[in-house]
């Protein structure tokens, strides 16, 4: 993984660069089903090497496939970016150890999940019922987001090509 | 890509299996990983592989524009249903113990009918968004 991300970072071709976050996302992927992340892992497949592959080699059609020269060295936005990722390392130090059965997430409701989980619902895969059950407003408004992300990018680019016909 | 047959024969064999996958992924996703996000996903995936071979207007001849953007609609609509439906029934918002007699089984319709929203809603925007970007070349 850590090739590929300093290949994409040294690579000029916007092809090998969307190829690159392609294989990334399978990297990724797999690293989710070792973490036992089925559901994720999944989702990053299909959704991270798959559609958004496809996205952005449509994009590459439209705008040309070689990344341009900067105009300036940009060593505000590398000093920001540091910061971040610092600030970020620095807070993974206050989480609890990977898998330790005393952190707070592991002790206030999943006990009750994983115990009631199917005898309330029925359903053997914990991941669903907690899902589409018991966290069934989330799910909802992800629906909504989606929806929304829809309705926006209708809205956005009918509205460009009315525009270019009329100008026209 | 018109004169590839290759990739035109592989496509015609692979495509029902991607349509059955994402359905078998959607309605055993109680059992096994998987749901409606997946589904969803994969059966755009299988539509817009299909675009990508046969061209853009063949795929629209297959799902047209009014489908897709009804579906995206109509999904949420569904997801939203199934929340009224539980408050008819004098239940809370997506209560799913009041949609039958034996309260798991309504738990088991609940999980079908939001997770078949998510799926058509999902299907939906993924496809609209490839028509929208791939079309964009050749009409504007």
């Amino acid at each position: 993984m850590a090739v590929t991300v300093l290949a994409l970072i040294v690579q000029r071709n916007l092809f090998s660069v969307v190829v690159l976050a392609g294989i990334y996302s399978f990297l990724m992927a797999t690293v989710l089903v070792a973490l036992d992340a089925v559901d994720v892992a999944m989702t990053e497949a299909s959704v991270g090497a798959g559609i958004s592959t496809v996205l952005l080699l449509g994009a590459l059609y439209l705008c040309g496939g070689e990344e341009a020269k900067p105009l300036s060295r940009p060593w505000l936005p590398l000093v920001v970016t540091l910061v971040i990722v610092g600030a970020l390392v620095y807070g993974t130090l206050g989480l609890p150890a990977f898998s330790d059965p005393q952190a707070p997430f592991h002790t206030h409701v999943v006990p009750r999940y994983l115990q009631q989980g199917p005898v309330e619902t029925g359903v053997p895969n914990v991941v669903t019922a907690v899902l589409a059950s018991y966290r069934g407003y989330d799910t909802l408004g992800e629906v909504i987001v989606v929806f929304t992300g829809g309705i926006g990018i209708i809205a956005l680019l009918r509205r460009l090509r009315r525009g270019r016909t009329e100008g026209t | 890509m018109r004169r590839e047959p290759v990739l035109r024969v592989i496509g015609k064999l692979l495509i029902p299996y991607m349509l059955v996958f994402a359905l078998y992924v959607q309605f055993h996703g109680d059992f096994g990983p998987g749901g409606g996000f997946q589904a969803g996903v994969i059966s755009a995936a299988a539509v817009i592989f299909y675009g990508l071979i046969y061209g853009l207007p063949a795929a629209r001849r297959l799902v047209p524009d009014a489908v897709v953007e009804s579906m995206v609609a109509l999904g949420a609509l569904l997801y939203l249903g199934v929340g009224f439906a539980g408050l008819v029934l004098g239940g809370n918002f997506l209560d799913y113990f009041v949609l039958d007699r034996d309260p798991v089984a309504g738990q088991h319709r609940g999980i079908f009918w939001i997770e078949l929203g998510v799926l058509i809603t999902v299907a939906g925007v993924m496809l609209k968004i490839f028509y929208m970007f791939a079309g964009r070349g050749r009409e504007g």
